[in-house]
């Protein structure tokens, strides 16, 4: 087993604690600013179940408990034994300066496996698995700030040249 | 539904495009009833703007008629005619809650894109590039408003587009101009471009007490309007040495406020503008900062630079010294659109202006091509507005 992949983002928020502690407690809404997460389901107090956004027919699930829940200020989690990708994280809510808010530091761990589910977690996590981190938090922040992510998809344009579909296809996801 | 789009240098199209729908709650479409060509506009139409890819839709000028709202939109209504900022705005986040509308941390949905190039991302912008959101402008028959509810501004029955258009962009642009100028009563404020941006400078300068405005630019037209409109004094830079003149208007002292209404296609044929233009050409240099350099070097000591001209990348040879030297103030960016709306509609109900001044043309928006020639030629044009 090769070593824990370790990602740790911050993002400021113009929220106080509670709410976000509150709607990142409900795990189910994870999924919602986590693009890598199909759906999350609670199975009780400490348990839930995990799904990953996966390539067709195949799927990454693990079960996780609950490691630490202060109220307001950290929850900390981490898959069962015997999960597909042994991982772990953690989310930390600090008041930030001059009431400006509340700063989220996020922790995600993880080991990559080996074999077929490993080339699958590379899919999910890409070159930049802190990039992805950061564009969660950023959609976290959207939605408990504005109530919505910012999105232009689906919106009409004219038509596009070969060479910029190309050069759309070469653009970094994110 | 007809629209204007971007397909490279000097070439937009009016193509048959889909409808917009709403994406998000705060959402709204409006028909849009006018739509204006900005000076922004062609930086993009002479490919000065990274990030544009073909079929994207331009302008972000515009005003309409609500026709759709999104489920958490409760303060518009059916029917409402609405001027609508450039900036995306979401009204939340710590920069909008500042008032600081056009850096908005939540409407840039490629933030990721302006990270890597300026560290932070500034907000998204209607028909304005990748970089800065994406978005499908306004010149079109319809377009998609996000977070409408804190950037729809409702515009009384007994004004007529014409007067409040404007409202969208380069009225508050001037006027925040001349207002980062901190104008004291006595100054002479000095405005580089008399295109639109350049001509609500001046007279948004008088607005806020200026004693003497001077324009400096190069086209008989422009230069006309801003003595009829503004009072100002004239300097042509084809003629006249633009430094050496301005030292002279203001006795010897250099004026209080330079203004670069210009931006980063600024025109010289002085020996760094030239430069400029080989460097941009080969990519040595992006923007073409003749302007700012003038203006760094006119001012008086301890004045005030303030640059409502659009600048996107890196700058040669910006007199930075001097700047420091002379204890100058510089202040830039993007307007802050949304703070001005009300206070100046309410200058145009009072008569205090009329922005009808600065328009030339009108045309129909299947006529788009034809305009953008004109204007970015500036054959006998200021301003136009596009009907759809
Ligand atoms: N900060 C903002 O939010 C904001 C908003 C709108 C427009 N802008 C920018 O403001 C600038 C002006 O916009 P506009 O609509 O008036 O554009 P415009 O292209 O119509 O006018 C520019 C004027 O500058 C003149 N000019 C060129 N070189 C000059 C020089 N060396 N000295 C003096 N004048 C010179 C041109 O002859 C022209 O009349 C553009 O850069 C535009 O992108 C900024
Ligand atoms: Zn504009
Ligand atoms: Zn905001």
């Amino acid at each position: 087993m090769s070593e824990p992949v370790t990602v740790k983002r911050q993002v400021t928020i113009a929220q106080p604690a509670d709410k976000l502690y509150a709607f990142w407690r409900s795990f189910e809404n994870l999924p919602r600013f986590m693009h890598y997460l199909e759906a999350v389901r609670t199975l009780d107090e400490r348990r839930s179940h995990w799904m990953a956004k996966a390539p067709l027919g195949q799927s990454v699930e693990w079960d996780a408990e609950i490691t630490a829940d202060t109220p307001n200020e950290l929850i900390a989690w981490r898959a069962l034994p015997k999960a597909q990708v042994n991982n772990w994280g953690s989310v930390r809510f600090y008041a930030a300066p001059g009431d400006r808010g509340t700063v989220v530091q996020v922790e995600l761990s993880y080991e990559p496996p080996a074999g077929k589910v490993g080339d699958l977690v590379a899919k999910l996590f890409g070159a930049a698995p802190d990039q992805q981190v950061r564009e969660d938090l950023r959609r976290f922040k959207a939605l408990m700030e504005a109530g919505e992510i910012p999105t232009i998809e689906n919106q009409p344009h004219g038509e596009r040249t070969l060479l910029d579909k190309v050069a759309g296809a070469l653009k970094p996801s994110k | 539904m007809k629209a204007v789009c971007w397909h490279g240098k000097d070439d937009v199209r009016v193509e048959h495009v889909p409808d917009p729908q709403i994406l998000n709650p705060r959402d709204i479409i409006i028909k849009v009833t006018s739509t204006a060509i900005c000076g922004s506009d062609l930086h993009l139409y002479d490919g000065y703007i990274p990030t544009m890819e073909a079929g994207d839709i331009l302008g972000h000028e515009f005003m309409g008629e609500v026709v759709e709202l999104g489920k958490a939109v409760t303060n518009l209504s059916i029917g409402d005619r609405v001027v609508i900022p450039f900036p995306i705005a979401c009204g939340n986040c710590f920069f909008c809650q500042s008032e600081l509308w056009s850096l908005c941390d939540n409407s840039n949905p490629n933030a990721h894109i302006a990270e890597a190039l300026y560290g932070y991302a500034p907000a998204g912008i209607f028909g304005y590039s990748h970089m800065l959101g994406g978005y499908a402008g306004g010149q079109a028959e319809y377009v998609r408003v996000p977070y409408a509810d804190v950037g729809a501004l409702k515009i009384p029955s007994d004004l007529r587009d014409e007067q409040v258009l404007f409202l969208t962009d380069i009225f508050p642009t001037g006027y925040m101009a001349a207002e980062n100028g901190n104008i004291k009563p006595g100054d002479v404020v000095a405005v580089w471009g008399a295109g639109p941006v350049g001509q609500f400078a001046l007279a948004s300068a008088r607005l806020l007490g200026a004693e003497r405005v001077i324009s400096i630019d190069r086209i008989p037209d422009r230069l006309e309007l801003a003595r009829r409109h503004s009072q100002a004094e004239t300097i042509n830079f084809d003629e006249q040495e633009v430094i050496e003149t301005l030292k002279e208007l203001t006795g010897g002292r250099g004026p209080d406020v330079c203004i670069d209404a210009v931006g980063l296609e600024a025109h010289g044929a002085s020996v760094d503008a030239l430069m400029d233009r080989v460097k941009a050409a080969t990519f040595l240099e992006t923007d073409r900062p003749h302007v700012l350099r003038e203006a760094i070097q006119a001012c008086r000591k301890g004045g005030t630079v303030s640059v409502p001209g659009v600048y996107g990348g890196m700058l040669d040879k910006v007199p930075f010294g001097a700047a420091f030297g002379k204890g100058l103030t510089m202040r830039m960016g993007q307007t802050h659109v949304h703070r001005y709306l009300q206070p100046l509609l309410e200058r145009i109900q009072r008569g205090d202006i009329d922005p009808t001044f600065v328009i030339s043309h009108h045309f129909p928006l299947a006529e788009a091509p034809r305009a953008y020639e004109l204007f970015k030629h500036r054959v006998d044009c200021t301003k136009v507005v596009l009907k759809p």
